[in-house]
């Protein structure tokens, strides 16, 4: 008995230093964006005083920064890749799934190979691409690259091919047409992957740095990452503001994550196939 | 209603050594129900795919009331399908399951849901049309796949092993439903099962199949009684119809089967149609029933007596089966429950003579 409780003991201490390690750095972010410049560098005992308090960072964030224009570049580029994505991978994993037409292997071995090239290795030909096709800072050419990804095709095919095949041949027979299969019978059964397509979409597009940072100039064009990622320079950064923006940023993916947290384990769970 | 017409069907899937099915001919009338039964890997769910339009016919000609209907698509065809996993869309309602074809098709709303309903009375399921098949069992479930394809109204309706993932109880209890249903809708059935005792009790004529071919076509009691060949003998019937092999030998003018076990003069009848076989290898087949013990007055002529040493019984309540020695194999006899035997006990038996099955060893098929 004994022995049990001692095991549950060490089990809970191994898990609330994981978590200390995890949430830690978010909580010194969040004292950090409510204390003045000044007590940055101070002893850490002054943050966590209520007296060094202020809300002016988060004030500032808005009013001394384009923020609000970040905010909306954001949005609108994530919205519409999580859109496209949800849509195009399912419309590809259908096609690969269900669909019997020459070269379908190869095709979908030529896509699955591209994941073997490592992404930062595309940059340049990517932005080349662009630049050719006078994309560079301009939203078409911030969204169109992640239109739709390889990992999300995988993902949907494989939840599809889970489906029974007799619910594709009764649809047939019933009368539908393939799109009419995949719309109006495979997509409404398939909302643990969709959902699970979208979160990671969502995630992956609000916190893309990378890619925005090369194809935007102006910072009319720039996401709430490269916009927050330019408040801190070679010489000075005003600390506080750049976590209370960064801490702004956070908190859509934070409460997407807490309230759709299910679909993500459902998501992982159903590309593994079940009925 | 409709009369399907196969002839020479053929079914090559591609990279396969030989077809599926080679060449299959087949009527099937009008307002018949008619079951294709054989074994897994017989063929007989490709041929209702084909007849479905879900495999491609790759041979032959299909039609339906003399319409070819190689080309045309699944939904083109007029026929409704009932699958073994139900197939069922889990995100809509027993009605709406049942509307969905109707409402691709562009039916009035009010003929929908009168179609709809008119489906559900038959099938006893009117409280049950809100619900999601989630929320439903095994029957409740094949009982709306069934009704899908009832509010269709379609030319042909055809069935693919629906009561397989049944229990016992409940797949007796829609095998009448099934039968019952035919009855009132006097529509055209093709049903396929590998459970012979499903096909001998709901079909009007039972096709069998054995690797691709179609082995005869014939009423349930007329494929009992009269099997075209050993396959069909031995696959029809449970039990199964033993076997024995022997040789037939002509003896002061009467012919006689003779082998290790047996040793019997065959009815005048038999023996004229078998003259030609005197000094060959035959097999002898006799049903579970058709052998009696001689100690028991049994109202049939019965051959000369045989000696049989009882192995095994097998009381199920309303009979007996006895399992005894046959060939280095067992045999099966099928006894009145009152009639008790002991392990090793040595009976004698003889045949009924009006029931006794001969086959050529070569090429299967009945001899007479």
């Amino acid at each position: 008995m004994q022995r049990l409780h001692l095991q549950k003991l060490v089990f809970y201490a191994v898990l609330l230093l994981m978590t200390a390690v995890y949430i830690g750095p978010f909580i010194y972010q969040f004292f950090i964006s409510i204390s003045h410049s000044k007590d940055v560098f101070g002893s850490p005992g002054n943050l966590i005083q209520p007296p060094n308090w202020t809300l002016q960072n988060y004030a500032n964030v808005w009013v001394d920064l384009p923020f609000k224009q970040w905010l909306v570049n954001s949005v609108f580029i994530t919205v519409v890749q999580t859109i496209t994505n949800v849509f195009f991978s399912a419309l590809a994993g259908f096609v690969f799934a269900r669909l019997d037409f020459p070269g379908r292997r190869f095709i979908f071995g030529l896509l699955l190979s591209s994941l073997t090239v490592p992404g930062i290795i595309l940059l340049v030909p990517k932005f080349i691409f662009m630049n050719d096709l006078r994309l560079v800072n301009t939203y078409t050419g911030l969204i169109i690259p992640n239109l739709v990804t390889i990992t999300n095709i995988f993902l949907m095919k494989q939840f599809f091919e889970t489906i029974p095949k007799d619910l594709e041949e009764a649809a047939l027979i019933d009368g539908c047409s393939y799109f009419r299969i995949f719309w109006q019978i495979f997509l409404p059964v398939s909302t643990p992957a969709l959902a699970a397509v979208a979160i990671y979409t969502f995630q992956g597009s609000w916190n893309e740095f990378l890619w925005p940072v090369i194809i935007s100039i102006t910072s009319d064009h720039f996401t709430l990452p490269v916009g927050v990622g330019f408040l801190k320079n070679q010489f000075q950064s005003d600390w506080p503001l750049l976590m209370a923006g960064t801490l702004l940023i956070t908190l859509p993916t934070l409460c997407i994550f807490l309230v759709f947290q299910r679909y993500f384990v459902q998501g992982i769970a159903a590309s593994g196939g079940k009925e | 209603m409709a009369t399907v017409e196969i002839r020479h069907l053929v079914k090559q899937y591609p990279g396969a050594a030989k077809p599926t099915i080679p060449d299959a001919n087949l009527t099937i009338e009008d307002r018949s129900f008619v079951v294709l039964v054989g074994p897994s890997g017989c063929g007989k769910s490709t041929l209702l795919r084909m007849i479905a339009g879900l495999e491609a016919i790759s041979g032959g000609d299909l039609l339906i009331d003399g319409q070819r209907i190689n080309d045309l698509s699944p939904k083109d065809r007029d026929i409704a399908m009932v699958f073994q996993n139900y197939a069922l869309y889990p995100h809509m309602s027993v009605y709406e399951n049942m509307a969905f074809g109707l409402k691709l098709r562009k039916f009035p709303k009010a003929e929908i849901d009168q179609r709809v309903r008119a489906a559900a009375d038959i099938l006893g399921m009117n409280e049950l049309l809100e619900r999601k098949p989630k929320a439903m069992s095994g029957g409740q479930r094949q009982r709306v796949a069934i009704g899908r394809a009832i509010v269709r109204e379609p030319k042909v309706f055809l069935f693919d092993e629906p009561l397989s993932n049944l229990d016992a109880k409940l797949r007796v209890q829609m095998r009448v439903e099934i039968k019952r249903l035919h009855q009132r809708l006097k529509a055209t059935m093709v049903y396929v099962t590998h459970d012979q005792v499903e096909a001998m009790t709901m079909g009007d004529k039972i096709v069998v199949m054995k690797a691709g071919i179609i082995q005869q076509v014939d009423s349930p009691m007329s494929l009992y009684h009269n099997p075209a060949n050993l396959f069909v003998a031995g696959f029809i019937g449970s039990p199964s119809m033993n076997f024995s092999r022997g040789q037939l030998v002509s003896e002061n003018g009467a012919l006689r089967f003779t082998n290790q076990t047996f040793n019997f003069q065959l009815p005048p009848n038999q023996a004229d149609s078998l003259k030609s076989q005197v000094g060959k290898e035959v097999i002898f087949g006799f049903r579970p029933e058709s052998m009696y013990d001689t100690r028991f007055p049994s109202g049939k002529t019965l051959t000369d007596p045989q000696r049989i040493t009882i192995d095994v019984t097998e009381p199920i309540g309303s009979e007996t089966f006895v399992y005894f020695t046959l060939d280095g194999q067992t045999g099966c006899m099928r006894v009145p429950s009152d009639i008790r035997y002991q392990p090793d006990e040595v009976i004698t038996v003889g045949f009924d003579t009006g029931r006794l099955y001969f086959f050529d060893p070569q090429t299967e098929l009945r001899l007479g």
